[in-house]
């Protein structure tokens, strides 16, 4: 709980913080809300020299509408995100993930740009993020660039993101068809098993799905056999769950731990995307 | 003269706690905000192993480290502490503070950084470099008892602390002979014309987590050749008698503070390692020194609770009357005894009982070592337990008779013309009436209505059920003969010179309220105003005699020999002021400030004019001396048995297995209230930590002997949200152990709460056919159980 010695510096803008990166050479760490870096400090499993404060850095945070697409900055909160008004009315499924994450301090301190970059195996976003079709943001010392969510999750806590690179925010076509359904871990509540539906239903048929699935493997991935299956049945609770089958058996290296065996996390999966799938019906 | 204001009774009134605007303000001091001059920080290597020889301590490093002031291995540091006392009869290995040759549980001390820095003993403890041998890891207690993988403790065959020790009926006191007839002829009984339920129960092991972890700052003054020692503890007079006994010093060269202690649950009482250890190197070192607990550390180190298995029977005619019961407990106690852990385990015996009139029970216990942290008191200590497997025992043989969960209790509680009632484990209950407790429980939740309900959900397809728990607890503790401390307590009221009261209690609060409660009492005593009267504590520089706040013994006790020393006082004060009023004291009476005559309140003086004499007593009254200060020692001739019902409704979520409490009623009866606010404050906890045991909280260790659950991210605890609202209510009998006839009331919620809610859950699962479900209720546990597997 001690951590060791680090220095401090704020950064003012984006380019300040690209800058202090690249000065320090990979041994500094933004820090954002603090929220994943800290308690890791704290255990001294993460112990860099420098940590570079970007969570005031202007604009950096917000959420605002740009033509079709929705932008949210990398810096804003999860409470901002799960209050928006913006998302409550274009893309419910947003801010009802951020509402599920933690608790009310983990949701005022912690930032999207952090639980992206910091890709926990159970973190909530990035299900929601592979649903969206979101693409990631990115700034470094070469200028900015463009991934989309599906190739930005690579592997445990491993995301795309280069050394000298940070996180500006997010950029996706609001689903208002869409939902978040996740088993909470009882102590830390992360997610178990989390999953995200976006879906478009025309002539009461799903004609296209998107889902997202976290916590079920050692990164959130698309379930792209579910998606198929999907497509072209009604637009009912009862049609989808039996177009659905049991998705969890398909899933590949699941994860097997002291809250969740590999068989009980199969399960889960299969009732959650169950119920992310019906929630996001339900708003059509 | 217009007649001033009358003063309320406080006692027995929701006044609120006068403790809480400085502790939610930040505004109070605890060990970690104690800074003295020249104050060296500890840090201690501990032990990433389970079980291992100690091979090699490499401390050089460490030791040339920017501030470091001393490293000492666990062979150093025996050089000037010895191994621990313990405060229970029973034999028990060495126990180092710091390991010397071998390490028996993650989290066990190794070496000792002493720096001018937290931040630099801490990195210079990382520094420190330990080899070990290793061995195999014991963690399966039943596995222990057979001696395998190992043995953790030379003498200890088996790994037994305790074998097979016999309590109950046919039992002699001094075990001497054990005559198992009654026991088997109820069994034979039963076997031919009734019924026997038999069950495996887990109680497990609990992390108690105070908000505030421990911390310990020793100042040892070589020209005074004294210590003072901070601790956050629960009974600073115990840990004065230890200090000084480790140290070589007389009683009198120690004190011993515990300022705000940010919560202890039993956790407190022990003396550990890491007290012992600061003392000893603030006085090698001449300087002061201070250890804070970490979170990490607080997992590892701090001692666990509960860890026992029971394997019950019960012997019932087809009536539902219980014949004879047998309860055979094995208590995974840890690498080691610590100050009490023998003993909890014996509250579990004397306890099993419960509320009934059992005419033969035998428990049998054994205590095993393992490769984990020790267990000690948790909040209940023993109580829970033994509620726990006699309760599920007895919902067992409900469902099994097919009768009302409420119906077979009533028909085998103690009745009320019964006490006190002495019971087959040798305790005496001093008063009760269950079945009005149960009464009012069925009546409070709706019993009828709730069946309804429940059966209305059932038939939509939902797990729904319903629970129902009495208990009864042994608090106030109690007679010397019962405590190795001695079972009194000590309270000292002075009227100071302005007429204010300064009163000094031998109970440590934490989280009691007794600065509040002992005020509202004394504040009545006198017809003072509450704002007049302090409540002292927690210092034995101040407090002149203690025992301490443990096993629910504070109102009981404490509050109790306050309420004597003040009476001394009273009378005292009343002869001052008879000869003011030139009447005799008998026509005097005491209120809304004053003391006047009976009958003719315009003659009158003020508690501050009659107490400016008593000190400036010219003349002086015949036969007094002057002053207002006056103390008394009291010990109860008996324990307290409050007792209580508690039912619940749990909802099972079909598909996930995730449980839901949707409804917790509470009936206890802890005697006469002082302060009925406070009392549920104390059950609310007490309930909170009974919920977070049935559904949320384990502690759990790898087949390696590696903690599966030290941090919070992996152990829960139950936040608001997990909780229903609480539906509480009360009923009163007064115990006649104490003149205030208040019972206690510190643990009560941990007890009816645990068995209340598992029971909900098998009734929720009774369509699966399941008899019991081991806590907690794990999700993916009833998730198996709802899917046709074992669970
Ligand atoms: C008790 C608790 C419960 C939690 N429960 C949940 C939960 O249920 N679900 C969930 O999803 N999460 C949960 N979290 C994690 C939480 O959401 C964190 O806030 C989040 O994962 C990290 O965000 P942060 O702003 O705190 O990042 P920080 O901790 O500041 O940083 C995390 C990592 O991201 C990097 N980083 C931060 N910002 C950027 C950026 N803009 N560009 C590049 N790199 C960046 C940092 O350098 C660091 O490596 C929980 C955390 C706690 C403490």
């Amino acid at each position: 709980m001690i951590p060791s010695a680090f220095d401090y510096a704020r950064a003012t803008s984006v380019e300040d913080a690209v800058a202090k990166l690249a000065e320090a050479g990979g041994a500094a760490k933004l820090l954002a809300g603090g929220h994943s870096l800290v308690p890791m400090m704290k255990l001294r499993l993460n112990e860099p020299s420098t940590l570079i404060d970007i969570a005031r850095i202007p604009g950096l945070s917000g959420i605002r509408a740009d033509g079709d697409a929705i932008e949210v900055g990398a810096a804003t909160v999860h409470h901002e995100v799960a209050t928006s008004d913006l998302l409550a009315e274009q893309c419910p499924a947003l801010a009802e993930t951020a509402a599920a994450i933690g608790d009310p301090q983990v949701r005022n301190r912690g930032t999207l740009g952090g639980s992206l970059a910091h890709a926990d195996p159970a973190a909530d976003y990035p299900a929601v993020l592979l649903a969206l079709d979101a693409s990631v943001q990115l700034q470094g010392a070469n200028g900015t660039r463009s991934v989309n969510a599906s190739n930005f999750f690579q592997g445990l806590f491993t995301v795309d993101l280069g050394a000298d690179e940070i996180i500006t925010g997010i950029r996706f076509a609001p689903a208002k068809v869409a939902a978040y359904a996740k088993l909470y871990q009882r102590a830390s509540r992360f997610a178990i098993v989390g999953v995200a539906a976006a879906l478009e239903v025309t002539d009461g048929k799903i004609s296209s799905a998107r889902l997202g699935l976290t916590g079920a493997s050692t990164h959130a991935t698309r379930m792209s056999a579910s998606e198929a299956a999907l497509v072209g049945t009604d637009a009912t609770a009862e049609a989808t769950a039996e177009a659905l089958g049991d998705p969890g058996a398909g899933i590949e290296d699941v994860n097997d731990d002291l809250h969740a065996s590999e068989g009980y996390r199969r399960a889960m999966v299969s009732v959650f995307t169950r119920r992310a799938v019906a929630a996001a019906l339900a708003r059509a | 003269m217009a007649a001033s204001p009358v003063l309320p009774k406080l006692v027995g009134t929701r006044v609120k706690r006068r403790e809480d605007p400085r502790l939610i303000q930040g505004k109070a001091t605890y060990v970690d905000d104690v800074k003295l001059v020249g104050m060296l920080h500890v840090a201690f290597k501990r032990s990433d192993v389970a079980h291992g020889q100690i091979t090699n301590v490499d401390t050089s490093a460490a030791a040339g480290m920017p501030g470091v002031e001393a490293v000492y291995t666990g062979a150093q540091i025996a050089e000037f502490v010895g191994p621990m006392p313990i405060g229970t009869p029973f034999p028990s290995p060495d126990h180092h503070p710091v390991a010397v040759d071998t390490v028996r549980y993650v989290g066990e001390p190794v070496a000792v950084v002493v720096a001018t820095d937290r931040y630099l003993a801490r990195d210079a403890a990382d520094a420190v470099v330990v080899d070990y041998k290793m061995l195999p890891a014991v963690v399966d207690p039943e596995k222990a008892m057979t001696g395998e993988p190992a043995q953790i403790h030379a003498d200890f065959e088996n790994n037994l602390a305790v074998d097979s020790l016999p309590s109950g009926t046919g039992v002699s006191a001094d075990l001497q002979t054990v005559d198992s007839s009654a026991v088997d002829e109820a069994f034979a009984k039963a076997e031919q014309e009734g019924v026997v339920v038999s069950q495996r129960m887990v109680n497990q092991r609990l992390a108690p987590t105070a908000m505030e972890p421990r911390g310990v700052v020793a100042h040892y003054e070589p020209g005074k050749d004294s210590m003072t020692i901070w601790s956050s503890t629960q009974n600073p007079h115990i840990l004065r008698t230890f200090i000084a006994g480790m140290n070589g010093m007389g009683q009198d060269q120690v004190r011993a503070i515990a300022p705000e202690v940010g919560g202890g649950f039993g956790a407190k009482i022990n003396i550990y390692g890491e007290e012992y250890v600061v003392a000893g190197v603030s006085k090698q070192l001449g300087v002061p020194v201070k250890w804070a607990e970490d979170r990490s550390e607080a997992f590892l180190a701090t001692i666990h609770g509960r860890g026992i298995t029971g394997y019950i029977d019960i012997a019932a005619k087809k009536d539902g009357k219980v014949l004879g019961m047998k309860l055979r407990l094995i208590a995974d106690i840890g690498a080691y005894n610590m100050l009490l852990t023998a003993a909890i385990p014996t509250l579990t015996t004397l306890m099993a009982n419960a509320t009934y009139d059992i005419p033969a029970i035998r428990t049998t216990l054994y205590e095993v070592f393992t490769n984990k942290t020790p267990t000690d008191a948790y909040r209940g200590a023993g109580r829970p337990e033994a509620t726990y497997f006699v309760e599920r025992g007895m919902d067992m043989l409900a469902r099994e008779l097919g009768m009302d969960p409420g119906e077979v209790r009533r028909r085998n509680f103690i009745q009320p013309d019964q006490f006190p009632y002495a019971t087959q484990m040798g305790a005496v209950y001093d008063s009760g009436d269950y079945a009005k407790a149960l009464d009012k429980a069925l009546e409070a939740a709706n019993w009828d209505q709730l069946k309804a309900e429940r059966d209305a959900a059932r038939a939509e397809g939902r797990l729904v059920g319903i629970g129902l728990a009495m208990y009864v607890e042994v608090c106030g503790l109690g007679p010397s003969a019962s405590l190795p401390t001695g079972g009194w307590e000590h309270g000292q009221v002075t009227i100071e010179r302005d007429g204010r009261i300064s009163a000094t209690t031998g109970a440590s609060p934490h989280g009691q309220g007794n600065e509040t409660t002992f005020g509202q009492m004394l504040a009545d005593q006198f017809g003072v105003p509450l704002e007049h009267v302090t409540i002292h504590h927690g210092d034995t520089g101040v407090v002149k005699q203690g025992i301490g706040t443990f096993g629910s013994r504070s109102q009981a006790v404490g509050g109790t020999v306050l309420h004597m020393a003040g009476e001394k006082v009273k009378a005292k004060m009343a002869k001052f002021a008879a000869a003011l009023l030139e009447v005799h004291e008998d026509d005097l009476e005491f209120g809304d400030g004053k003391i006047s005559v009976k009958g003719s309140p315009d003659s009158s003086k003020t508690i501050a004019e009659v107490a400016a004499y008593a000190y400036v007593p010219v003349p002086l009254p015949e036969g007094l001396t002057p002053g207002l200060s006056e103390e008394a020692f009291w010990e109860p001739a008996n324990n307290t048995y409050p007792f209580g019902c508690h039912i619940s409704l749990l909802e099972i979520d079909r598909d996930t297995g995730e449980p839901t409490l949707l409804k917790l009623v509470a009936v206890d009866d802890a005697g006469n209230l002082i302060n009925p606010l406070i009392v549920e404050g104390q059950i609310h906890g007490g309930l909170a930590q009974g919920v977070g045991q049935a559904m949320i909280e384990e502690v759990a260790y790898g087949d390696d002997g590696q903690p599966l659950t030290a941090s919070f991210m992996d152990y829960a605890i139950p936040r608001a949200a997990d909780l229903p609202r609480f539906e509480l209510s009360a009923t009163v009998t007064p115990t006649p152990v104490n003149p205030l006839g208040a019972k206690g009331v510190g643990e009560a919620g941990t007890l009816g709460s645990t068995p209340c809610i598992v029971s909900a859950a098998v009734d929720a699962l009774s369509e699966f056919g399941e008899k019991h479900v081991d806590m907690m209720l794990r999700p993916e546990k009833l998730w198996q159980i709802i899917n046709g597997g074992q669970s």
